[in-house]
């Protein structure tokens, strides 16, 4: 405690301790953040009549104010009918909606609801007509998919927005494609099939599923690869490269010129 | 010591005898290579201290750099268009189509031994190089080191900073992914948006329809070859002109307009320059060790129909990006496009893509020919050694700062989208309000930027009449507070008041008694070079103020004033 206490007028130890305050800061944020992340979902494609009951009702409480009591759509929000459990999935599961605020875009935030519950606006949405319906676990599965195939695949169809890296990109007025790290295999598929806020649909004409899950093996490959070279810097291209050399290389290259100029006192 | 002057006509006054064996090759060899005297006169080149002096080193290291990781590259890099099946480590590829330049580009990132940091750290050093060249220039510009007698010097660095730019950009189209097939297709766009000869111009540089075959062959002899032979002959030529020169210096005591203070070349400086060269060495290994740069294997072979988002250019082809996607292509219903009619059908004149030339030529060119500019306006023939402190030429300062500000607009231009994302703003916002901020910028930085200066030099004055505020707070008998002030060293003194502040000249008949239109142009920019002025203080303000520091008891300073003081002494 002693060397301590010698040590608190020390040049840095300011610097040490702000250092040691964020890293606490940040540790605790990242302890309490994975504590509310959701949990693992299960799948399951036929609903029974008491999931689209207790949909109706988690639907009238939470969603109807904008998308109207029979999900008609209203001025705010659009019509529900037909949009399919895939759509619900996505929008629900991500926590795009219910929606925070009336914006450019939806933003993804912690899911407001759970699994079942998720399922229970799925089925409920689902019965109102026709759509498309969640994958099922076989779709999804990144490595029976061709990654090579679907590295083509992506940078031809989806890398425009969302970045080669798909580090995500920006689109007019605000509006953003979404970088895609750590985005689960089913919504993956289910924005692909359905094509949420600014993104075009690709259905299965357009894309089949064995290339959806070869976009999906590329992506997870891609994931788990890592970063060759070293930290990525957003993966952003040479814009983050230039930023970071006119700010990290030019300030090491001035510490060393002024040091090397300094006078001996 | 020379007693035995024989009949040989060769032999100096004191034939030198070497001792060792050492000592007898190291004189066989200068005898015959005259080694001494290079030694002798270039280590006793005096050059002055000062760390902004260092980023031209920068730069010319990055280049030996560059040169060296560059030539490890050229061992495993194809520069061919052939389309080959890949076959190497990285998984996401294998078995794809592409050209042996791809190809290659990726064996070197994942199947070279110590490959990918090569890559990572010729990269890197580029970008170092060339951002290197730029604050050494802004440094030579705002400091009036472009000055006579080295106005040529200054061409010679300009042509050196755009032949930096051409190393890059070649560089950055050589490994043939999507990104760098964009940058290639924007040029192949600017090429064809010249009106009659474009198509022509484009089908002779690609060698037939964009991409063609012929393009990454003849880049990578440009890249590797043209460039960096004339980089190196120019760079020897700079560097010839400094040491006839001799370096500048800041003003300082004993700092004369004929004379260098500092140290000599040997043994200080060689020591420290050969260390720094290490140091920059080890920062750039770093860097290419630690963060990845350029990671080409997510970009995919080149194929000419996408664009990715994020795509953009090195930093410093970063404005040329920015131009191009501020320059709008209708202005409501009218576009800028239009067609030349011609016996043939038309020719499209893409005026969208060649606007946006003119303010970059401009700049450009604008930077090759400042310093006969500024000569021409100031009127001042003399040689200048001193440098200017940048406060002390506030117009320059301000001129520079203005165009500084219009670069970086169209510098942040380029990464627009990235600035929207990351600032949660519209993109469109964006480009509207950097349209007007091109124009309103610059007039707004020059303005700000030449009040501050002023307000500078009026500090200094106050510093050097009233000295520094030493926040020692005295109370007078009858009670009056007064602060303390201490007077600057002499150091500091001289400093503060070793500069010129020319007042506007006004015109200057000719032979012939007459004021020319163009001398009346050249009074009229001199009036707006120097009417806001702040004069260097005088001696005789200065002994006014020591004689006033007298009476009221000031602590003492400089060499004057304590002379002053000692004479005063006396008295009391």
């Amino acid at each position: 405690m002693k060397a301590l206490s010698q040590k608190r007028r020390h040049p840095f130890a300011g610097v040490a301790l702000l250092l040691l305050g964020l890293l606490m800061t940040g540790g605790l944020y990242a302890a309490a953040t994975t504590i509310n992340e959701a949990q693992a979902s299960s799948e399951a494609q036929e609903y029974s009549a008491s999931d689209i009951d207790e949909g109706e009702k988690l639907f009238a409480a939470n969603c109807a104010s904008c998308h109207g009591i029979n999900a008609e759509g209203t001025e705010d929000a659009p019509s529900l009918i037909g949009v399919g459990a895939a759509s619900v999935d996505f929008q629900v599961g991500t926590g795009r909606m219910p929606m925070q605020m009336q914006g450019p875009q939806a933003q993804r935030k912690p899911a407001q609801f759970n699994d079942e519950q998720t399922q229970q606006l799925a089925a409920y949405v689902a019965s109102l007509g026709a759509g498309p319906s969640v994958p099922g676990e076989d779709l999804l599965d990144a490595e029976e998919g061709d990654a090579t195939r679907g590295g083509e695949l992506f940078r031809i169809n989806c890398a425009m927005c969302h970045n080669a890296a798909a580090a995500g990109g920006a689109l007019t007025e605000g509006k953003f494609a979404p970088s895609l790290h750590g985005v689960e295999e089913k919504h993956i598929y289910e924005a692909m099939l359905v094509g949420p806020q600014n993104m075009p649909v690709f259905n299965d004409a357009n894309i089949p599923p064995e290339d959806k899950q070869d976009i999906i093996a590329f992506l997870k490959t891609y994931e788990s690869q890592g970063t060759p070279g070293g930290f990525a810097l957003g993966s952003l291209g040479p814009v983050s490269e230039g930023l970071f050399v006119w700010s990290g290389g030019l300030a090491l290259l001035i510490g060393a010129m002024v040091w090397l100029t300094s006078r001996s006192s | 010591m020379s007693t035995q002057a024989s009949d040989s006509t060769a032999a100096g006054p004191a034939a030198f005898q070497p001792e060792t064996r050492t000592g007898r090759i190291a004189d066989y060899v200068d005898q015959r290579v005259g080694g001494t005297n290079m030694v002798r006169e270039f280590g006793r080149k005096i050059f002055p201290d000062h760390w902004t002096f260092m980023f031209g080193e920068v730069a010319l290291y990055s280049f030996v750099i560059l040169i060296i990781s560059g030539i490890f590259l050229t061992f495993w890099f194809d520069p061919s268009m052939a389309t080959v099946e890949y076959e190497g480590k990285y998984a996401p590829m294998n078995g794809m189509e592409m050209s042996a330049a791809y190809a290659s580009s990726l064996d070197l990132s994942f199947d070279v031994r110590g490959g990918l940091f090569m890559r990572q750290i010729h990269h890197w050093a580029a970008l170092v190089f060339v951002m290197a060249m730029s604050v050494h220039m802004l440094r030579v510009f705002f400091t009036g080191a472009f000055r006579k007698p080295r106005e040529l010097n200054w061409v010679v660095g300009c042509a050196l900073l755009l032949l930096g730019l051409g190393a890059g950009f070649t560089g950055y189209s050589l490994p043939d992914e999507v990104l760098s097939g964009n940058g290639l297709r924007i040029i192949d766009g600017i090429l064809k948006a010249l009106p009659v000869v474009g198509t022509y111009m484009s089908f002779f540089l690609f060698g037939g329809e964009f991409p063609g075959e012929a393009v990454i062959p003849r880049l990578y002899v440009l890249h590797i070859l043209i460039i960096p032979g004339i980089i190196l002959a120019l760079v020897v030529v700079h560097l010839f002109m400094v040491v006839l020169h001799k370096h500048t210096q800041y003003p300082g005591p004993g700092r004369t307009e004929r004379n260098v203070v500092g140290y000599p070349v040997g043994p200080v400086y060689a020591a420290k320059a050969g260390g720094f060269f290490f140091i920059v060495f080890g920062i750039l290994a770093l860097i290419a060790g630690t963060f990845q740069i350029n990671a080409l294997w997510n970009y995919g072979p080149y194929d000419p129909s996408p664009v990715q988002a994020g795509a953009q250019p090195d930093w410093y082809i970063g404005p040329f990006e920015g131009v191009l996607r501020m320059m709008p292509g209708w202005i409501g219903d009218i576009p800028l496009e239009f067609v030349i009619p011609t016996p043939w059908g038309g020719n499209t004149v893409a005026t969208p893509v060649l606007v946006p030339l003119i303010p970059v030529g401009i700049l450009f060119a604008g930077m090759f020919v400042w310093p006969w500019i500024e000569a021409w306006i100031s009127g001042d023939k003399r040689d200048h050694h001193i440098l200017d402190r940048p406060r002390n030429a506030p117009a320059r300062t301000a001129f520079g700062t203005a165009t500084v500000t219009f670069y970086c607009i169209l510098w942040g231009m380029g990464a627009n989208d990235l600035i929207a994302t990351h600032f949660d703003l519209s993109l469109n916002d964006i480009t509207y309000w950097s349209r007007v901020l091109i124009f309103v910028g610059p007039v707004f930085a020059f303005i700000v930027t030449k009040r501050i200066c002023l307000a500078l030099q009026r500090k200094d004055r106050e510093t050097v009449l009233h000295g520094h505020e030493a926040g020692v707070i005295e109370m007078k008998p009858h009670g009056e507070f007064t602060e303390r002030h201490r007077r600057p060293d002499d150091y500091e003194l001289y400093t503060l008041v070793a500069f010129e502040s020319p007042e506007p000249s006004g015109p200057v008949p000719n032979a012939k008694g007459r004021i020319t239109r163009l001398e009346k142009l050249r009074a009229g920019l001199n009036r707006w070079f120097y009417e806001d002025r702040v004069a260097p203080v005088s001696r005789q303000e200065y002994l006014e103020a020591l004689e006033h520091d007298h009476h009221d008891g000031h602590d003492d300073g400089g060499l004057e004033a304590r002379e002053q003081q000692q004479i005063g002494s006396g008295h009391h």
